[in-house]
Order: C-alpha cells, then sequence, then structure tokens
C-alpha cells in the first residue's frame, strides 16, 4: 500500500514546551488508524499539527510527497478534514447550512454553493441518516445526531484523508457503535484513510487495521492491534494493569479493566 | 416567509419610512408640496438626515455582525473596540484646548483610531488576537478613558459638558455635507469588504479551528476585519457621534428573522438598521420638538425593551 501521509521527526506545541516531540509515523492510503495513549501524551497536539492548525517547530509532514505547510491551505481542505469532539455555537445554523459549509474549500469568495454542492451535502446527509434534519437548527440535535451532522460536514469537502479527535466521547454505546460501523464503511467501500483519537481500547481494537499508542508526545509502539495491545505495553504507558484476552466475536484483543489493581 | 418576501417587505418599509421622515417633522409639508421651491432647504436637510441614518445605520450594524462573528459572541457590539470612549475623550479634549468646531471631527476620528491602536496591541499575544484578550482589553480602555472624560468635565466644567453632550449621544444632524460625503466611501467600502467575507465570517462563527479546517485563513481575516470595522466606527463617529445599540440589536433581530448566515444576514440588516435609525431620527426630532432628543437616548429607549423581549422570549439567536 502506498505511504499517504508521512510524518517525519516532527515537534510542536502551544508555548515554549514541546508537547509533540520527535515524532515519525507514516498513514497508509486506506488504513484506519487510531491513535491512542493516556491524557497529556499528545494525541489532540499531533492532530493539530497534522490539519495544520498548529505550527511545527521542527520536522516536516508530507502528503502524497508534498510538504502540507506549502500547499495552499483550500487545496489541503479539499483533501483532508477533520471531525471534532463536538460543536458549540451561539449562532443557529441549519443542519443543511452547517454541511454546506463542507463546500468551502471547493467554493471561490462570494460564490454562492451551486445545484451540485447541494446534491454532494444532501447525499452526505443521506449517507449519515441526517436527511430528515435537513432543516432543523443544530441546537434542536442531540449529541449523536450533532456528531452524524459533524461527520456529514467533514464528508461535504469529500477528503481522501480523515481525521477524527474522539468522536464517540460524548456518546452512549449504541450511537458510539452506529457512528464506528459509519466510518468503517466508508473506509472500506470508499477507501477513505482514517486517522482517529480514540480512549476506549476495545473500540480501537475493533475498528483499526492499524494502531499507534502515544506516550510522551512520541510514538510507544504501532502496529496492528494485536501487536500495540498487549498488557505489557498497557501497563508500562498507561500505568494500569489489565488483562488482554480475545474477543469471543472478532477474535481481536479484547482489554479488560481490573478494579482496585494499581 | 420566504426570503424574497422578507426582503420586499424591507424594501417597502424603508421607502415608506422614507416618505415620513421628509414630510414629518418641526414643519409638516405634505407629500404634493415636498417639491416646492420653498421648501427646498428643509426637503435638503431631510434628505442628509436620512442619508447619515442609512450610512450610521448600516455602517454599525454590519460591523457589529462581523465583530459577533469574530468574537463568537452575539452580544458584541462595535464600540467595543474601544472607538466610542477614544473618539469622545478626544473630543473632549479638543473643547477644552479650543481647537475649532470644523477640526472635532478630525479629532474624535483620530481619537477612535488611537483607541483601537491600543486594545489592538493589548490584545495580541505573539502575533495571535484571542477572543478574551480583545475583550478585556476594550472594556479595559473604555473604562479608562471613560473616567478620564469624567475627569475633564468636571474640571473644566459647563462649556466641555454642552459640546460633549452631542458626541456621547449622537445626532443625524449634518452640520456639514462635505463631510458626509467624505465618510460616505470608506463606510460603504467596509460594508462591502464585510459582505465580501460573508462565507468566512460563517465558518468563523462556528468557531476559529473549525474555520481554519476548511482552509480559512481565520488570523488574516481577522485582522483585515478588525481594521475595518474600527475604520468604519471611527469614520461614522465623526458624522454622527456615538448611537449606541444599533450595531447590537438591528443583527440580533434579524438573525432572529433570516438566521445567521451572513449571505444573506447582511444585505438584510443593511436595510433593517436603516429603517430602525431613520425611525430612531424621526422621533428624536419629532416627539418635542422644536427640541431634538439626542438619537442615542432614542435607540437606547427603543432598543432596550425590544432586546429585553427578545432576550426572554426564548434563547434563539
Amino acid at each position: 500500500m502506498s505511504v499517504l501521509l508521512q510524518i517525519n521527526n516532527i515537534s510542536g506545541g502551544y508555548y515554549k514546551e514541546d508537547i509533540v516531540k520527535e515524532l515519525s509515523l507514516n498513514v497508509d492510503q486506506g488504513d484506519f488508524l487510531v491513535i491512542i495513549g493516556p491524557n497529556g501524551s499528545g494525541k489532540t497536539t499531533l492532530l493539530r499539527l497534522l490539519t495544520r492548525v498548529l505550527a511545527l517547530r521542527r520536522g516536516e509532514i508530507l502528503y502524497k510527497d508534498e510538504n502540507i505547510f506549502q500547499m495552499n491551505l483550500k487545496q489541503f481542505c479539499r483533501k483532508v478534514a477533520f471531525v471534532s469532539q463536538d460543536i458549540s455555537t451561539d449562532f443557529s445554523f441549519t443542519v443543511m447550512e452547517l454541511v454546506l459549509m463542507g463546500r468551502i474549500p471547493h467554493l471561490k469568495r462570494l460564490q454562492y454553493e451551486t445545484r451540485k454542492d447541494i446534491e454532494i451535502a444532501e447525499e452526505k446527509l443521506a449517507l449519515t441518516g441526517c436527511l430528515s434534519l435537513k432543516d432543523k437548527r443544530i441546537d434542536e440535535l442531540s449529541a449523536g445526531e450533532r456528531q452524524r451532522v459533524i461527520i456529514a460536514q467533514a464528508l461535504a469537502q469529500e477528503p481522501e484523508l480523515l481525521f477524527l479527535d474522539e468522536p464517540t466521547s460524548h456518546l452512549d454505546i449504541g450511537h458510539q457503535i452506529q457512528i464506528l460501523d459509519l466510518l468503517k464503511k466508508f473506509n472500506e467501500r470508499n477507501s477513505l484513510t482514517i486517522v482517529m483519537i480514540l480512549h476506549d481500547l476495545n473500540l480501537a481494537s475493533a475498528y483499526s487495521n492499524r494502531i499507534a499508542l502515544l506516550e510522551n508526545g512520541t510514538v510507544f509502539k504501532e502496529g496492528k492491534p494485536q501487536e500495540v495491545l498487549t498488557y505489557q505495553n498497557i501497563e508500562a504507558v498507561y500505568k494500569t494493569i489489565v488483562l488482554v484476552n480475545n474477543h469471543p466475536v472478532t477474535g481481536k484483543p479484547n482489554v479488560v479493566l481490573i478494579p482496585g489493581e494499581k | 416567509m420566504r426570503l424574497r418576501n422578507k426582503l420586499f417587505f424591507l424594501f417597502l418599509l424603508l421607502g415608506v419610512i422614507i416618505i415620513f421622515a421628509l414630510i414629518k417633522g418641526a414643519v409638516n409639508i405634505s407629500v404634493a408640496n415636498l417639491f416646492l421651491k420653498d421648501n427646498q432647504a428643509i426637503l435638503h436637510l431631510r434628505l442628509l438626515r436620512i442619508i447619515a441614518s442609512i450610512l450610521v445605520g448600516s455602517g454599525l450594524a454590519v460591523s457589529g455582525i462581523a465583530l459577533q462573528a469574530i468574537l463568537r459572541n452575539p452580544l458584541a457590539e462595535p464600540y467595543l473596540l474601544g472607538t466610542s470612549s477614544g473618539a469622545g475623550l478626544a473630543a473632549v479634549i479638543a473643547v477644552i484646548i479650543g481647537v475649532s468646531r470644523v477640526y472635532m471631527p478630525l479629532a474624535a476620528f483620530l481619537g477612535a483610531v488611537l483607541s483601537i491602536v491600543i486594545v489592538y496591541n493589548l490584545s495580541k499575544e505573539r502575533g495571535i488576537i484571542t477572543d478574551k484578550s480583545l475583550i478585556l482589553s476594550g472594556v479595559i480602555i473604555s473604562v479608562a478613558f471613560s473616567s478620564v472624560i469624567v475627569f475633564l468635565v468636571s474640571l473644566f466644567g459647563n462649556k466641555a459638558m454642552h459640546e460633549m453632550n452631542w458626541w456621547l449621544w449622537g445626532s443625524m444632524q449634518v452640520y456639514d455635507y462635505k463631510l458626509l460625503a467624505l465618510v460616505f466611501f470608506p463606510v460603504i467600502l467596509g460594508v462591502f469588504v464585510i459582505y465580501f467575507f460573508a462565507q468566512d465570517l460563517n465558518a468563523i462563527s462556528m468557531g476559529e479551528e473549525a474555520a481554519m479546517h476548511l482552509g480559512i485563513d481565520v488570523q488574516n481575516i481577522k485582522k483585515i476585519l478588525i481594521l475595518v470595522i474600527a475604520l468604519v466606527s471611527a469614520s461614522l463617529i465623526c458624522i454622527c457621534g456615538i448611537s449606541g445599540f444599533v450595531g447590537l440589536i438591528v443583527p440580533h433581530m434579524m438573525r432572529l428573522v433570516v438566521g445567521p448566515n451572513h449571505k444573506v444576514l447582511i444585505p438584510t440588516t443593511c436595510l433593517a438598521a436603516s429603517i430602525f435609525m431613520i425611525s430612531c431620527d424621526l422621533v428624536s426630532r419629532t416627539l418635542f420638538s422644536p427640541i431634538e432628543i439626542p438619537i442615542g437616548v432614542i435607540t437606547a429607549i427603543i432598543g432596550a425593551p425590544v432586546f429585553i423581549i427578545l432576550l426572554k422570549k426564548g434563547k434563539r439567536i
């Protein structure tokens, strides 16, 4: 498989301190890569660097051999989209207006959305099961609906690579599975490459083809779920004792927490 | 109601209110006699007031929209950047040191610009302007300048006080049509520049990071827009003093009517703000005619209750 995103020795952070430190990682075309790691290990900062929200201090990020910081920002956003944990705003746009914003990277300034843009937005709304919410205002939605709408907006950008920062953190288990199944479908059928932060190790195990375990701003271990999710790795990074057995249905690693053991 | 109908209704209302503003006043003129030679001077004066009202209304309301989106705060208004107190302070100083009235607008303009420069630089941290520091710096400078105004007025007494009222509460009485012409272009240009960024404002109002993920150069657009807002509000203060509330309340009302999409919100707000200001000016000069009440008083008296009703009626903004 060809490399889509090549991350070479990058460092970056907010104030003087580097949060991400000399991190290297490759994302292959068609990957469903899940980034895990304890709080403060630099997961979100890494995603901010990869989506150009934060500037790099050292190293380089290549998207199909092109340095992302030298790409035109709008052009970059036609290829790479980002889904946040949630949205909060005092401005009550409708669902359709919000999803149409996903077309901004494809539009010129002052250009109104064309018939085609509206069709794309409607298609993405249908795919995420939100078409019936089209005319609702975003502050009327439930958390699960809102998350699906944010994903529809990102899909309307028609990206090749989709980043997600804990898209399921505000959702109950039913909605978690629903969202992740949806993303898996896009990953498999539309060869959308996905890089996602997840806290739940078992969801990471179930959906990813590769996992990157971060510790202190760098990659501690990267590989297939069964290579990364071992009790030794988890104990070393999370300082927590766990049991790892195999999931009875999928056969993938299943992490079991042990209360009271520390 | 469909958008086309809403627009038609707004245009109709604007037309009606303009006719009222032309015929009503200290002297009432019937529509038939409006174009008689004897009434030409009055017609001319009232026309200038209407143009000033349209400029002030649209300029302040659209600046308000831009600032509200940048700060993601529907309660922001253009004077938040310190322009009003800066202009007020400069005007007081000009009165005290005895500068000719001709140069008062220039003094006010410079004061407004100066305060924005201070606010802008205070809020800049490592090249980035954060919402919180912009609001805080604006408030601090406003409070500081206002207290200096009160200090100077209490030292120098009545003379300054009387001249000041005009600046602090605003008036659509244009005594210099050349100045109006001078201000016309930067204000209209500013409104168009803000409209030019309508799509970016939509994205920015969803959050700065969200906008960046849509390919929008947030930091630079913010700087351009703050400059535009500053120039528009400073220019308007020159001709009409300070008209509070219009930059806050009209955008707020129009979001209820047409929604937050800036491509629609900006043009409809221009119409609504023009209607609002012409009406307020009409009230200010007819209510206790021939005494003219400062327009800031009228916008506040009409604005405050409307605002409270909207706030109580629901959180929808």
